[in-house]
């Protein structure tokens, strides 16, 4: 194998890792706040759209990630006021929030099937990525390496900050918080929105960088590995990395080995392989944790002030 | 300055608080001096709490005033309390298992320092009071009695002038405690006053120089607890002479009708605590006891017992001689086997549910309330009649809801429904937990005259002084192991504390570690050295 063709593999691998890295850092915020959002897949439907239709208006890409944040972040906040103010199941609002999402975004998108947008340029100067080497430092897109720096905050965000310790804190004892004189509601308020807006720059990747066009379904169930991967990482941010780079590199296999005429299976078997991976991922750890022992004491659990 | 330096610390000036339907604190006026210990006695409902969120600021008083160091002040929050310098340990901690204690600490503060530096003052307060904590460790591994040292530190740290501890021992074994009362002493010879909420009356004289007595709201008498007798100030907190319990002589001299042998079970997740070849025997008309430090294996055992749980159990309970351990609850029931578990509210009776609803739950069997599939109402109407009769329960009738009912009249329900039945065996957990004096009087009294009736009464419970008031024998559960029963009668409350400590093999057969197995809690629950 070339030089040049395992650059363009590792890059790939790149490019299909960031955006579960960065919706599962923001899930993973929520859910170390004590809330289990099931409606990522939903929120990065809403912010794919929304990046795509501000984009090709406007021709600024930055702009259309960053109205995909803010759409996605709003739908959070009606998953946070469903479930935190009126205390709603939180596994069936978030299985409701993707639904709606689903429908949303296909709505919205119908006048930008089959059109084309602008995407983001290099950051670095083109001497920089010359080589294939070099290519493979400085070559990606710039939310590549966006996700690596917010990897680095939440990490350092979730253990060494004040902030951090709170929201930890409200996850693992809401009551005990709130007797302490935490707002509870207020920071998962925040976690959520948080989340909202990581789904929202996620699901933007797909349709403005990845395949820089909108498609019913972009995110074709991405948004549920992004919710497996949480617990594949126990909740750890350095984990996370580990585990969006790992599924990165299952998805790459699954595209390659239908570039490279791979037929002894059905292409929809090969289209199945990260889901499967999901699974097997999942029932392993569950079954050597024993449902994952790491998990914040009150993950799901609906949260009602007293005295 | 000179003034506010005689000025007691804290004064409280004719308190009052109502609350729909009651008045919590009526009137209350106390003092307590720099450097006091001061007792603020009363039972349940007295008013006790209600005044200690009043003076932290967590409720705002009706009428009255606050003076401390001779200044009248206002606290409408416990941040401002704590500026002020009043600290408080709760009785329920506000920990989160899941984190260090350094992290704990860290969250109870308004304005922590930075990580090294909290953590070189949380070593510098450890060492100045001898108190032995790691800084580092999570609070799911720690003792109880080392979460509270997490509560003191974090209440110590803000430096206070005046410290609250709300019944701060009803879940320490005697070491503790008396280690408790070291730290206690030692605080307020540097200067900072204590505000001691408790009800047990020993610890009052041992600890205290001053005593307040609260009962319905008002302060019925204010004294020095050292000059007092245990009986008059319990009299001077019920109002009215303590009945002393009937004689229990002439019970206990069956043989033995219930066995429990090799009984293992596995702890609930996350973080319970696995049953280790337990083994006991009760005789016809006994009370056995089975002392320790919550979270000790008490509700796997209970849990075990009444057939909750049936996975992983290995072991045999035998009841004359037929082994139930491999029946359900119900059929546990029906050969003889009561069992009322710790939590009233949603364990022992459905909230929502009527008193004859609750009654069908546990007594259908037993008592005829249901046959064939069928509630018989009037049956069900007329047993919780009975039993509201019987145990004079205050209620507005079989058809009131569980829910509706005090802690105290509920437990009596609970107790009664089971007792009434005529079982053979009565398992019960923290009988009297959080009733009132009279209350709890009645209860025991109600376990007593049942064991009179040749049952056997299994009870399982934290607070000590009820165990030897009640049982011929007791053992000592710890790590969910069951030490050798001890009579009563003579009984080394040394030996009991250390057991509940954690120290095996204190001339006691009963417990073998296993080489390598043992949770690292157990190297943590060695009592340390004496101050």
């Amino acid at each position: 194998m070339s030089l040049d063709l395992l650059v363009a593999i590792l890059m790939t691998v790149a490019g299909a890792a960031t955006p579960l890295l960065i919706a599962g850092l923001g899930e993973l915020v929520v859910e170390k706040s004590g809330v289990l959002n099931l409606g990522v897949e939903g929120m990065m439907l809403i912010g794919a759209v929304t990046g795509f239709a501000v984009a090709t208006t406007t021709g600024l890409p930055v702009l259309g990630a960053l109205g995909a944040m803010a759409a996605a972040a709003l739908a959070s906040a009606i998953f946070a006021f469903l479930v935190l103010t009126l205390m709603a199941n939180q596994v069936a609002t978030g299985l409701a929030l993707t639904i709606f999402g689903t429908g949303v975004s296909a709505l919205i998108g119908a006048p930008f099937v089959g059109i084309t947008t602008p995407t983001f340029g290099p950051i670095f100067p083109e001497a920089l990525t010359s080589s294939p080497l070099l290519r493979l430092v400085f070559g990606h897109s710039p939310v590549v390496y966006l996700g690596l720096i917010l990897t680095l905050a939440v990490s350092w965000f979730l253990a060494r900050s004040r902030a951090g310790l709170i929201l930890r804190a409200v996850g693992e004892s809401d009551t005990a918080a709130h007797a302490i004189g935490y707002p509870v509601l207020k920071v998962r308020y925040c976690a959520i929105l948080f989340g909202g807006a990581m789904a929202g720059l996620a699901g933007s990747y797909y349709s403005l960088v990845l395949t820089p066009m909108w498609a019913e379904r972009l995110t074709a169930g991405r948004g549920w590995i992004a919710i497996a991967l949480v617990v594949f990482a126990s909740w750890k941010p350095g984990r996370m990395l580990a585990g969006a780079y790992l599924f990165g590199l299952v998805i790459t296999m699954e595209l390659q080995a239908k570039a490279a005429g791979f037929n002894m299976f059905a292409p929809e078997v090969l289209a199945a392989l990260p889901y499967v991976a999901t699974i097997a991922v999942l029932a392993i750890i569950s079954a050597a944790k024993r449902g994952g022992a790491n998990a914040p004491a009150c993950l799901g659990k609906s949260f009602r002030a007293t005295a | 300055m000179g003034a506010a330096a005689r000025a007691p610390r804290l004064e409280l000036k004719a308190i009052s608080k109502r609350f729909p339907g009651v008045v919590a604190n009526d009137h209350v006026s106390f003092a307590v001096p720099a450097g006091a210990i001061h007792a603020l006695l009363g039972e349940n409902g007295a008013g006790k709490s209600t005044l200690v969120k009043i003076i932290y600021g967590v409720q705002g008083a009706d009428e009255g005033e606050i003076a401390f160091d001779g200044e009248r002040v206002q606290i409408s929050s416990p941040r401002e309390a704590r500026a002020l310098g009043i600290g408080m340990v709760f009785q329920h901690f506000s920990l989160f298992e899941a984190m260090t204690v350094l992290e704990n600490i860290a969250l109870g503060m308004d304005e922590p320092p930075p990580r090294r530096e909290l953590e070189a003052r949380v070593r510098q307060v450890l060492d100045t009071y001898g108190l032995s904590l790691d800084p580092y460790r999570h609070v799911h591994t720690l003792s109880v009695g080392e979460r509270q040292r997490i509560e003191i530190v974090r209440a110590l740290l803000q430096q206070p002038k005046l410290l609250i501890m709300d019944e701060p021992t009803s879940v320490l074994t005697p070491q503790e405690v008396e280690q408790l009362f070291e730290t206690l002493r030692r605080l307020a010879s540097e200067g900072c006053s204590i505000l001691y909420i408790s009800h047990k009356l020993h610890e009052i004289k041992a600890l205290c120089q001053s005593a307040t007595i609260l009962r319905g709201g008002k302060v019925v008498a204010t004294c020095d607890p050292r000059e007092e007798s245990a009986r008059s100030m319990a009299e001077l907190m019920i109002g009215g002479s303590l009945k002393a319990l009937s004689d229990k002589s002439g019970a206990a001299k069956g043989e033995a009708r219930f066995v429990v042998a090799s009984l293992s079970a596995p702890g609930e997740p996350p973080f319970g605590t696995s049953l280790k070849d337990v083994s006991f025997e009760v005789r016809s008309g006994e009370i056995f006891g089975i002392a320790g430090v919550a979270g000790n294996g008490q509700n796997e055992l209970m849990a075990v017992l009444s057939g909750e749980t049936g996975k992983g159990v290995t072991g045999s309970i035998h009841l004359d001689g037929a082994e139930l351990s491999r029946l359900s609850v119900g059929a546990r029931r029906r050969a003889g086997l009561a069992s009322s578990p710790e939590e009233r509210n949603g364990h022992a009776a459905v909230p929502a549910m009527s008193l004859a609803d609750n009654a069908i739950l546990s007594a259908r069997s037993r008592m005829g309330l249901a046959s064939g599939g069928v509630i018989k109402a009037k049956a069900a109407r007329d047993y919780a009649a009975k039993v509201i009769e019987a145990f004079s329960v205050k209620a507005t009738g079989p058809g009131a809801a569980a829910g509706s009912l005090s802690g105290g009249n509920l437990q009596k329900f609970v107790m009664g429904r089971e007792i009434m039945q005529n079982p053979a065996v009565l398992v019960v957990s923290q009988p009297t937990w959080g009733v009132d004096a009279g209350a709890a009087s009645f209860i025991r009294q109600a376990m007593i005259d049942l064991a009179a009736k040749g049952a056997c009464v299994v009870v399982v419970s934290q607070d000590l002084d009820e165990l030897l008031e009640l049982c011929d024998r007791l053992a000592v559960i710890n790590e969910g192991r069951l030490s050798e029963p001890m009579a009563v009668k003579g009984i080394s409350i040394e030996r009991v504390g250390l057991l509940m400590g954690g120290i095996h093999g204190v001339g006691q057969a009963g417990a073998k570690p296993e080489a390598g197995v043992r949770r690292p809690t157990a190297d943590a629950r060695q009592p340390e050295p004496a101050l």
